[in-house]
């Protein structure tokens, strides 16, 4: 119990300075790699949880995909003033005041309704399993349940793929032209 | 009253919350197009952390399940906003977002 604790505050904490790490420097590349502590305390968060598969999949693809593509186009995008730019635009102290408010009713929502996510039954610990077992039931629940979803997904990423190259590609002809 | 110490499903929203709200004052707050794209990544952790604690609390692996595929489309949506900030560092030379003002009157 008591370390179950003691994980989730360090982890919530990680994942809090991370985050506000990653919105505040000023150097991308720094933003980035504060951005994958904060995955990396999702991670962890998942394994509090039970979610072994959810936690794999989250470094492999988050941190392994998304974030080395984030770093690469940080590396062909990178501007020599980017020291001397404005980090927050103009609108910064309306943008807080309206952040803010979105967070005072959240607060409002989650202070009215933490009462009834904890009747007994609903707070007690994940079921212990072994990381075959989450697996496991994780794919039988993907591949039959929710087959159809899974099938679009893969249409999804495909039109992804093809849409970033397209974008990215450089046209020879209108740089001639 | 079980006690401070005890990790219930509302410290896990609570935290998600916190995490979704520092998303969004960095999509508002920042110039930089890539700093914004990192701020919607944050905004879907948010999600998936609230979708594990109800897993978990639930007994079903559904919301493990939907956070694969909020991971998936994460992906997607990386893949085709960084191809497009290439495309726009190559035409206009700025990924600064108060900077692209092409449809301004």
């Amino acid at each position: 119990m008591a370390l179950d604790s003691v994980l989730f505050y360090v982890l919530a904490v990680l994942i809090l300075t991370s985050a506000i790490l990653t919105i505040t420097r000023r150097n991308v590349v720094y933003a980035a790699v504060w951005l994958i502590n904060t995955l990396v305390g999702v991670a962890g968060i998942f394994l509090l949880r039970g979610a072994e598969f959810l936690a794999g999949v989250q470094v492999i693809v988050y941190i392994g995909g998304i974030m080395v593509l984030f770093l690469f186009v940080i590396m062909l995008v990178s501007n020599e003033d980017e020291a001397l730019q404005r980090r927050f635009s103009n609108q910064k102290w309306l943008a807080l005041a309206c952040a803010v408010a979105v967070c005072g009713m959240l607060a409002v929502i989650v202070v009215r309704g933490v009462g009834g996510l904890d009747h007994p039954g609903m707070a007690e610990a994940p079921p212990l399993g072994s990381i075959t077992q989450n697996s496991q039931q994780v794919g039988e629940v993907l591949f039959t349940q929710y087959l159809l979803p899974f099938e679009l997904a893969s249409i999804l990423l495909l039109v992804a793929i093809i849409g970033a190259i397209v974008m990215s590609k450089t046209r020879k002809r209108a740089a001639e032209g | 009253m079980t006690g401070m110490m005890e990790i219930t499903t509302s410290h896990y929203v609570v935290l998600s919350t916190l995490l979704l709200l520092v998303g969004v004052v960095g999509i508002l707050t920042r110039r930089n197009i890539l700093v914004l794209l990192m701020s919607v990544e944050l905004m879907l952790n948010a999600v998936n952390i609230n979708l594990a604690a109800f897993s978990a609390s639930l007994q079903q692996v559904h919301g493990q399940v939907f956070s694969i595929f909020v991971i998936t489309v994460a992906a997607a949506e990386a893949a085709v906003g960084l191809g497009i900030l290439i495309a726009l560092f190559r035409n206009k030379q700025t990924i600064h977002a108060d900077e692209i003002d092409l449809l301004r009157w």
